[in-house]
């Protein structure tokens, strides 16, 4: 038997979605090279809707599927949704991961939230901007 | 393509070791402690054996035990010094930061026991000083325990001048020979071994089966209780068909491997300067000192695991000191002990030569390795880093 799904091979062998989104609306990155995989999650954010996400993996092959499979899921979809995306939804999505690899499914999980947060954080920081101009 | 290039975690049978097997599972059947010819044909097998391998390694047949393999030799090597040792109020033990983990963990549960471990530093290039040994060695040092060459990095080990110093201290000295065996010389008596440890599918034989030399005087506690079997020092009747395929294997190796040494160095050479292009990559061990068929890399920003799959759709089969290959967060103990980095020990991939790879498949290696570390870069956020000059290189 082999380690991993097909799914899992698929999304290893042909990554979706790599690579980095120039003034990305949100970026997140978890993990760290001690531990063995690092995500780096950039958003485009168009009307509440994700316009186009992007990944940077450095890990193992369930690391890098994980993130294709979950850019995959939130692509084109409103920013809710993509808050409400469970590892659980990732690694179903893969027809699942060995135990010792679910961890790879929470840092994608990890990297979207970090990144909307980003978003947010910057949506805050815009808003304050835009208020302190009105004020002046 | 297919290419094999992990010779260090097991190898292919040798024709000789299979042919020379192949009575003791059909006409020769007998239990070699029976009484009755069929019995005594088989034991016959077994003295033939045991004086073939005491041979290969200048050691007399009496000082063969047949055990599992590397694993339960080590063990048992290790715990017999120490119950000696422990009579005598000697509960002190000295190996290295890199051995196997047949002999780290069974140095542990030593030191649960009251036992104190040093475990030496070996260095950069993967290579512990005699002096070390002789600098650590006290008056209730039971045991010295350092490997012929590492099974990660290859690096080989001066464990004649290790030995020696342990003879003048009076202290036991065993060398695991797992990854030796084979491709170095190995004499017991020149070398001033008192302990070696064995495994025959590491030089083309049978796997599950081993030999535990220990120089005569030097008493081994049984770790399996049962018949009178190898002296009393292990019980069960003995693997005749594999023990058989040993000897024929050991034979062969020896007696090739200096031709054998001499075509797995070049090869090896072009492999490891084939890798050397590649940028940010390094080289794990000393590249001189190093077991013929071994070459081992770190690569800067990709992680091992990945490697190793890609790999393996080339036809290429590899192996990591990577976490992720291991099942644990931390990446290889043995590439730790010389000073890699986490992050850098991650990206590790180690390619073990055979007799049997060729030029053509060691070039084919190089492209195949350049071009998936290149593509690994290509979307790795720490690659990204490096170059754009947020992070620096750790290898330059
Ligand atoms: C250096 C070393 N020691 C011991 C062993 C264990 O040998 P075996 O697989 O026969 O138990 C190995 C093999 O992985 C090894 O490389
Ligand atoms: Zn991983």
């Amino acid at each position: 038997m082999a380690l991993y799904s097909e799914k899992v091979m698929d999304h290893f062998r042909n990554p979706r979605n790599t690579g980095v989104i120039e003034n990305a609306d949100g970026v997140g990155e978890v993990g760290n090279a001690k531990c063995g995989d690092i995500m780096k999650i950039y958003l485009k954010i168009e009307d509440d809707i994700i316009e186009d996400a992007r990944f940077e993996t450095f890990g193992c092959a369930s690391a890098i599927a994980s993130s294709s499979m979950a850019t995959e899921l939130i692509k084109k979809r409103p920013v809710s949704e993509a808050l409400a995306l469970t590892n659980q939804a990732v690694v179903e999505a893969l027809d699942g991961l060995p135990a010792h690899k679910v961890h790879c499914s929470v840092l994608a999980k990890e990297a979207i939230e970090k990144a909307l947060q980003d978003y947010y954080g910057k949506q805050d920081a815009a808003d304050c901007q835009i208020q302190k101009w009105r004020r002046s | 393509m297919r290419v094999y290039l992990d010779n260090a975690a097991t190898t292919k049978m040798s024709s000789t070791a299979m042919e020379a097997m192949l009575p003791y599972m059909d006409t020769v059947y007998g239990n070699p402690s029976s009484l009755h010819s069929a019995g005594q044909a088989a034991a016959e097998a077994l003295i033939t054996a045991r004086r073939r391998i005491a041979d290969c390694i200048g050691a007399s047949p009496k000082e063969i035990t047949f055990t599992s393999g590397g694993s339960e030799a080590d063990n048992q090597a290790i715990l017999s010094a120490a119950r000696a040792g422990e009579k005598k109020g000697r509960k002190h033990i000295i190996s290295t930061a890199f051995e196997h983990h047949a002999v780290l963990h069974t140095l542990q549960k030593l030191e649960k026991e009251g036992f104190e471990i040093t475990l030496l530093d070996v260095h950069e290039n993967g290579i512990v000083l005699p002096q070390q040994v002789a600098d650590a060695v006290r008056d209730d040092t039971c045991l010295v325990s350092v490997m012929y060459a590492n099974n990660e990095i290859g690096t080989i080990q001066p464990i004649e001048a290790i030995g020696k110093i342990c003879r003048e201290k009076g202290v036991l000295f065993h060398t695991d020979a797992v990854q030796a065996a084979g491709h170095l010389s190995i004499n017991v008596e020149e070398q001033n071994i008192d302990m070696l440890s064995l495994s025959a599918h590491k030089f083309h034989g049978p796997k599950g089966i081993g030999i535990l030399y220990a120089r005569a005087g030097v008493p081994l506690a049984p770790l399996i209780e049962g018949g009178a079997q190898e002296w009393g020092r292990r019980a069960g009747t003995e693997n005749i068909p594999a023990i058989v395929g040993m000897a024929a294997a050991l034979e062969e190796a020896c007696t090739h491997r200096e031709d054998n040494a001499k075509r797995l160095c070049s090869l090896r050479d072009k492999l490891i300067a084939g890798l050397w292009q590649i940028p940010h990559a390094i080289l794990n061990g000393d590249a001189a000192k190093r077991l013929p068929g071994n070459v081992s890399f770190c690569f800067e920003g990709i992680e091992g695991e990945s490697l190793l799959l890609l790999l393996d759709d080339k036809g290429i089969c590899a192996s990591s000191g990577s976490a992720c290959t291991s099942g644990s967060l931390d990446p290889s103990h043995v590439l730790l002990a010389i000073g890699r980095v986490h992050d850098i020990a991650h990206g590790s991939l180690r390619l073990t030569l055979s007799e049997e790879n060729t030029e053509e498949q060691i070039a084919y290696t190089v492209e195949a390795v350049k071009e998936a570390v290149a593509y690994l870069r290509s979307f790795s956020p720490v690659w990204h880093d490096l170059v754009s000059g947020r992070k620096e290189f750790v290898i330059k």
